[in-house]
């Protein structure tokens, strides 16, 4: 028997049928896989910090390469010394501060509130490393990095994410040849006071030599991403700014 | 006789080339042009897009004596949503290192007009096994043609096949840019994309008198 599919009433259950499924369908796979993907995110998040202080896996100039899953717990906490919550211009110690959410913290201080300001100390071969998560707006969506710092707030490594920038073009903030030309950069000019680093268009030092000049060669095709990287260099780690002249 | 009748064969081969989605039925414009900047890129979305378009195929005809038509179009959009999205958290969960490199690619998948295009045009009224067989054809002509145009981009924009140089170094000025070669920047714009695909479909009209319209 062939049913009547033009009716209304017919459209009406279908349609009603079809969002009870399909709804509980997404609901159960996400609630159950959730706690896989919460973990495989605290890891990346690790794996990141990790990266920007150079603990990775990189070699030559080839592609990044993150220390694997199984090991990235243990070297965590061989490398990074402490972990520091930066709350109205006050450091407390805290073991879960790379648990913070960046995003959320943000929407806070937009809101009125206190942001709290996560910071990450590394120790790689006697040198210490300051680790500061950044997050800004790409051209489609969110970007993200950590940027490790020495006491002077000069650039010691950087890491860059990206939610959906275009494959090719913004998307490639993520890659070797961008991050790597950061290392040296100083966010300060010589009289000390905040500058930032610039993504800046132009090629005047394709092989980004010159480490005074608060500037990085941007990539081709990607200037509203790379635009975003300025700013949120420019505004989230001026707030950490206190905190290093204390170093001081 | 093979594995396929010569029907069913029809419907893998003939969307390579002379029912190309991309050079003649023209669908999945948007995707070509934004992601083909490199050939990886190119390569994964083509993959990605012939899972989910044969998988969705198949799903979609055996609901096609039930769908109403009066809502099919939301119907085809929440099956093809669904599907991406299970797909995308099944990789978070278990392969997250390839979920990254998909994850650009999921709502460029939802939205790409060969999917809905092909749901519309031969699942809702074909059997499973011939839809499945329609949605790696077009999947793979679609594919193709963004590996050939994700090859020139790369070669042209920035010197780089799959990441790797192949025509020295610009910056070093080793290879072919010792002669005074330059990449051309403009290559990787979206532009350049529907340019290469221009020239795909006048090498292949030519070729092929039948395929020009009046």
């Amino acid at each position: 028997m062939a049913v009547n599919t033009d009716k209304n009433s017919y459209t009406i259950i279908f349609a009603v049928a079809m969002v009870v499924i399909v709804g509980s369908l997404l609901a159960f796979t996400a609630s159950s896989l959730k706690p896989n993907i919460e973990e495989n995110k605290r890891m990346e998040k690790q794996q990141n910090i990790l990266y920007a202080m150079g603990v990775n896996g990189n070699e030559g100039t080839g592609d990044i390469t993150f220390v694997s899953t199984d090991k990235v717990a243990g070297e965590f906490s061989t490398y990074i010394k402490e972990q520091l919550v930066i709350e109205n211009g006050v450091a407390k110690v805290d073991d879960q501060a790379y648990l913070i959410d960046v995003k959320k913290e943000q929407a806070k201080a937009k809101n009125g509130g206190t942001r709290r300001l996560p910071l990450f100390i590394g120790e790689k071969d006697g040198k210490t490393s300051y680790i500061v998560p950044i997050r800004g707006k790409g051209l489609w969506d969110a970007i993200w990095g950590f940027v490790a710092l020495d006491k002077n707030m000069v650039v010691q490594g950087a890491f860059f994410d990206h939610a959906g920038e275009t494959p090719g073009l913004g998307a490639n903030i993520k890659q070797r040849y961008f991050m790597d030309d950061f290392d040296g950069e100083k966010l300060l000019n010589d009289a000390g006071a905040f500058k930032g680093i610039t993504v800046a268009k132009g090629n005047n030092d394709p092989k980004n030599l010159i480490k005074d000049d608060n500037e990085v060669d941007a990539l081709a095709g990607a200037t509203i991403t790379g635009d975003g990287v300025s700013a949120m260099i420019k505004k989230d780690l001026k707030l950490y700014l206190p905190y290093f002249k204390n170093l001081k | 006789m093979g594995l396929l009748s010569k029907k069913d064969a029809k419907l893998i081969t003939d969307p390579l080339a002379d029912n190309n989605p991309i050079t003649i039925q023209v669908l999945g414009i948007c995707s070509a042009l934004a992601i083909t900047a490199e050939l990886k890129a190119s390569l994964v979305m083509g993959i990605a897009v012939l899972f989910v378009l044969s998988v969705g195929n198949v799903v979609i005809s055996l609901m096609r004596n039930i769908i109403p038509s009066k809502i099919r179009i939301i119907v085809q959009l929440i099956v093809v949503a669904a599907l991406v999205i299970i797909v995308d958290q099944v990789l978070k969960a278990f392969a997250f290192e390839l979920s990254k490199t998909l994850s650009v690619f999921i709502g460029l998948i939802i939205t790409n007009c060969i999917i809905m295009g092909r749901f519309e045009a031969f699942a809702l009224a074909n059997k499973p096994w011939q839809s499945f067989l329609d949605g790696i054809g077009n999947a793979l002509g679609y594919a193709i043609i963004l590996v050939i145009v994700g090859f020139f981009r790369e070669l042209l924009g920035s010197g780089t096949l799959f990441g790797i140089p192949v025509l020295g170094d610009p910056i070093e000025m080793t290879g072919v840019y010792g002669l005074g070669y330059e990449n051309n920047g403009f290559m990787l714009m979206p532009p350049m994309a529907l340019i290469i695909v221009g020239l795909i479909i006048w090498v292949q009209r030519s070729r092929n008198k039948d395929l020009i319209e009046d």
